[in-house]
């Protein structure tokens, strides 16, 4: 049954009078002592915000969640962003009371299982990582990001080298170099070669002693692992360069490639992708990083120690060298504990089965999608493949953005398109280990389909949802970017 | 463990692949000499049973605000959590979905993303608010580089002691890479920033003050805002959504733009995170904004829907000229915070606002009434007011606190080494008449440790 409930606003649904939450009622003894706040600093009424009873929000909410697809409700291949399996058991084990209202101030005496589950955490990554400092602090994939530059800055600081660029892939995601310019850097561009790797010769001719780092995803976001990685981070570390790595595909390389061992000094992790967030419609996500030792001290404060003597831990403030804070209090936490509780549902040899089905899954997809569509780079892959909606383009004018919108009309979230930028017509496919063999060929099965269709109906594609093609021209022009009760 | 195939669906996977193994896949991509040689090192593989008994038996390790009576602030709040935020963010349709990149198919996220930043222009009181940012720290940090963008060529940028301790120490780290200059004002013997006004000058960028202010005092930011606009200057408030019950809104008291930590309007405290940065601005700066925007628009059929706009700010458009490096926001945050909103409305807003209000008055006089105690800061706090030891035994005190069952406060010496002799205390709505005078007694009777100073 399609949701048709209508989709007003709760401003449109607000009625004068009514209203959900109830207060106790405030104890006199209370009131008298109501010292009045300074009448200057009072507004004279509340802020307008929308009145309605509490059966009216539960029904807004809940039929508008009715049109979005979701992993719990489609298969959702948007490459890049893994959109895999949440598992439910994480979300109970966050919401006890011993974890989920535990204050952020407390003191560590009051907080040891806590941060022995944070301090295992920490562990973990680094034994998955290959690199043994982990900073748990930063926010999201983007803020990990921003913080390893801060730090990779303050080592350079601290050795009297004066290095001002960054170094990213053509084929980055578009936070490598924005996080690089927040840093304090300026950035160059790396380009790839024909085979989608990064181009040695164009690289060494951008190395030299003003570059502090390179940037680099591996695998790639053609989901291919760069064979020259060895001789890219040699290369980087002989001219005194730093690697980073942006553990956005971590996924495909679980227990099989550690950076550390090949040659990457930073990562980030992106815990809501590689170790099941979940996404929670764009967020919140986490961005833990791994370093180096020599980086170590340089991390943000605090960082978790445990004692061993006393098997007691501690948040370690006194670190002279830290580059500071990038966010306020220990992090976002909530979706650590979930990566933790993802880590130990699988132990060692689990993790690494998951980035094999992961493989499977992608390379199983891609023997089926090459018949469908130009796959430019090869008939192998790791977690992901980037097909071309080229050659359709050119013989009917059909784009990526048509197949991906028609595509949803057979109930699939669309794989993501027009990215990495590198591939024209790119359409990026990402199934993660958590889809079966059945939901894929159904998958591969609607995508042939689609390109057998008539180019006038994938234009004006989706029709079977509730809206179609957004008018975004119109959208960006002449921002409507809140509700107006004169509109 | 969550994975799908059978060793059947491997075999004829592999055949369709024309690959013998998934390691001859693997080896194909991977090089040898980047290949991990051996088996991750980790704990081996528990059942769900297991496992919860495990994180149970940790859990149980740590006191929390269910344990205990929570008097700690500081940023973080134990306020109430009505049971209808946690059914409707725990739909799977919002929290297994990601950012609305297909907008056909993610109108429930969008519509809910323009929900918020109505709610939130409505919280503050200005015209254009985003979908949201990491934590309030991080928004804070945000609208200063905003500012600093906005009023080009000026590197100074102004705030107060009073402001949160760790939102400075972020905004140090990140100024650090922007090549600009910081000025801090001390607080003054009232616990408030009248000391801004002065450092304000033709080279500032912006002001950041805090109102109420990390000691719970309300500052006079309609005056600074004065002097900062007077100058030339942007005024970025950083505010409590809960006060905007009974205080003025940022947008009120002459704010170019104002942050929040989101935490209080429904979420977990969760120690510290997932949190939500609230962020809106006067509308004419809206191209400056950071972080994601829900706008409104029409289909191919005319019916009203939404859409993410406004992206060529962003860093998937411009990268290195992008105007954040921001690429997720808060959403199921965000969608908590608006279910929360839409459950109190403006009376809602209003009750908790002066039961905040009326109950931190209440538990400061009974807490002064101990001449152990006193408040240093004289004059109006909103939800919180900073206690002073007499006997000089902060930590020791809220440890004892902690063993009769308090989260007594916060110690300020870690961020104000000379108030080593004093916490902060806060009081929000869900705590009672019974629990208060339980707690000022109980602080009371703590036995003291050394000699009283002073008096």
């Amino acid at each position: 049954m399609r949701n048709i409930q209508s989709t007003q606003l709760l401003f449109e649904l607000s009625k004068s009078g009514r209203r959900a939450a109830l207060l106790p009622a405030l104890d006199p003894a209370l009131k008298e002592s109501f010292e009045s706040l300074p009448e200057h600093q009072v507004s004279a009424d509340p802020p307008p915000l929308p009145e309605l009873a509490e059966g009216d929000v539960i029904r807004h909410f809940t039929n508008l969640s009715t049109l979005n697809m979701s992993v719990d409700t489609h298969f959702y291949p948007l490459g890049s962003c893994t959109m895999k399996y949440n598992p439910k058991r994480n979300e109970r084990l966050a919401g006890m009371p011993g974890l989920a209202d535990v204050h952020p101030l407390q003191s560590d005496d009051t907080v040891q299982g806590m941060l022995r589950i944070l301090y295992e955490l920490q562990q973990m990554l680094a034994e998955i990582s290959g690199l043994p400092a982990v900073s748990l602090q930063p926010a999201a994939g983007a803020h990990g990001e921003l913080t390893a530059l801060m730090v990779a800055y303050a080592y350079f600081a601290k050795l009297g080298q004066d290095r001002p660029i960054v170094l990213t892939a053509d084929s980055a995601h578009g936070t490598n170099p924005a996080s690089a310019v927040m840093a304090g850097f300026k950035t160059k561009t790396v380009k790839s070669n024909a085979q989608g790797m990064v181009d040695m010769d164009d690289l060494r001719s951008k190395l030299n002693d003003q570059v502090a780092v390179f940037m680099l995803t591996n695998p790639n976001t053609l989901g291919l692992f760069d064979h020259q990685i060895c001789e890219i981070t040699d290369a980087v570390h002989q001219a005194g360069g730093l690697v980073y790595l942006d553990g956005a595909n971590m996924n495909a390389i679980l227990g099989i490639a550690r950076p550390g061992d090949f040659g990457a000094d930073m990562m980030h992790y992106n815990p809501h992708k590689t170790f099941s967030g979940p996404h929670g419609g764009g967020g919140p996500g986490a961005g833990p990083i791994c370093v180096r030792d020599f980086l170590e001290p340089f991390l943000p404060s605090p960082v978790i120690e445990h004692d061993a003597e006393q098997d007691r831990y501690a948040l370690q403030y006194d670190r002279p060298q830290s580059i500071g804070r990038v966010r306020s209090f220990f992090g976002n936490t909530g979706i650590l504990l979930r990566a933790y509780f993802y880590i130990r549902s699988y132990g060692g040899e689990g993790l690494r089965r998951v980035s094999e089905d992961a493989v499977l899954g992608a390379n199983y997809l891609l023997s089926k999608v090459k018949h469908i569509l130009d796959v430019p780079h090869g008939d192998r892959c790791m977690h992901e493949f980037v097909a071309s909606a080229s050659r359709l383009k050119k013989q009917k004018g059909v784009s990526a953005m048509d197949l991906a919108k028609r595509i949803l009309d057979y109930g699939f979230h669309a794989p993501t398109v027009y990215f990495p930028l590198v591939v024209d017509e790119a359409v990026m496919v990402e199934p993660t280990e958590t889809e079966s063999k059945e939901t894929l060929d159904a998958f591969a099965e609607a995508l042939f389909r689609v390109t057998e269709e008539a180019g006038d109906l994938l234009h004006e594609a989706p029709h079977s949802t509730r809206v179609s093609r957004p008018d975004d021209v119109t959208a960006a022009r002449k921002p409507i970017v809140k509700w107006d009760s004169e509109q | 463990m969550y994975l799908f195939h059978t060793e059947e669906d491997r075999a004829a996977m592999l055949a369709s692949i024309g690959a013998a193994s998934i390691d001859e896949i693997i080896d194909s991509q991977v090089p040898a000499e980047a290949r991990f040689q051996r088996t991750l090192n980790l704990s081996p593989m528990l059942s769900e049973m297991e496992l919860q008994r495990e994180v149970q038996a940790a859990s149980q390790q740590n006191v929390s605000a269910a344990s205990h009576v929570c008097f700690m602030g500081g940023g973080a709040y134990d306020h109430f959590v009505p049971a209808a935020v946690d059914a409707i963010a725990s739909r799977g349709e919002y929290f297994t979905s990601y950012t609305p990149y297909q907008a056909e198919v993610s109108q429930g996220n969008l519509q809910a993303m323009f929900e918020y930043e109505t709610l939130i222009t409505q919280l503050t009181g200005l015209g254009v608010s985003n979908a949201s940012l990491y934590d309030g720290g991080s928004a804070a940090v945000e609208a200063v580089i905003m500012a600093l963008a906005v009023a080009k060529g000026r590197r100074r940028v102004v705030t107060s002691a009073a402001v949160h301790p760790e939102y400075r120490q972020i905004l140090e780290t990140y100024l650090r890479g922007l090549g600009c200059e910081l000025v801090i004002a001390p607080y003054d013997a009232q616990g408030t920033s009248s000391g801004m006004l002065s450092l304000i000058d033709d080279q500032t960028a912006c002001v950041l003050v805090q109102h109420p202010n990390f000691f719970g005092r309300l500052e006079e930011v309609a005056e600074i805002a004065a002097a900062a606009h007077a100058a030339g200057a942007l005024v970025v408030q950083s505010f409590d959504p809960i006060s905007v019950g009974s205080l003025k809104r940022p947008g009120d008291l002459g704010a170019d733009i104002a942050v929040a930590e989101g935490q209080c309007l429904g979420n977990p405290l969760a120690f510290g995170g997932p949190y939500l940065g609230i962020m809106a601005c006067r509308s004419e700066l809206v191209r400056k904004l950071p972080g994601r925007i829900a706008g409104q628009t029409v289909d191919r059929r005319g019916k009203r829907c939404w859409v993410l706009t406004l992206q060529t700010r962003e860093q998937h458009i411009r990268r290195d000229k992008a105007t954040s490096n921001i690429c997720s926001n808060q959403t199921l945050l965000a969608l908590r915070s608006s279910v929360y909103l839409s459950l109190l409305g403006p009376r809602g807003l209003r009750e908790t606002a002066e039961h905040c209000f009326a109950k931190t008055q209440f538990a400061g006089r009974r807490i002064d009434q101990n001449e152990r105690f006193s408040l240093p800061f004289a004059g109006p706090v909103f939800k919180e007011f900073v206690v002073k030891d007499h006997a000089d035994g902060v930590s020791s005190l809220l440890a004892s606190m902690v063993r009769q069952g308090y989260l007594a406060g916060v110690a300020l010496e870690r961020w104000y080494p000379e108030l080593r002799d004093c916490f902060l205390v806060a009081v929000t709505e869900r705590r009672t008449r019974s629990e208060i005078e339980a707690y000022s007694q109980a602080l009371a009777a703590v036995p003291t440790e050394g000699v009283v100073a002073g008096a």
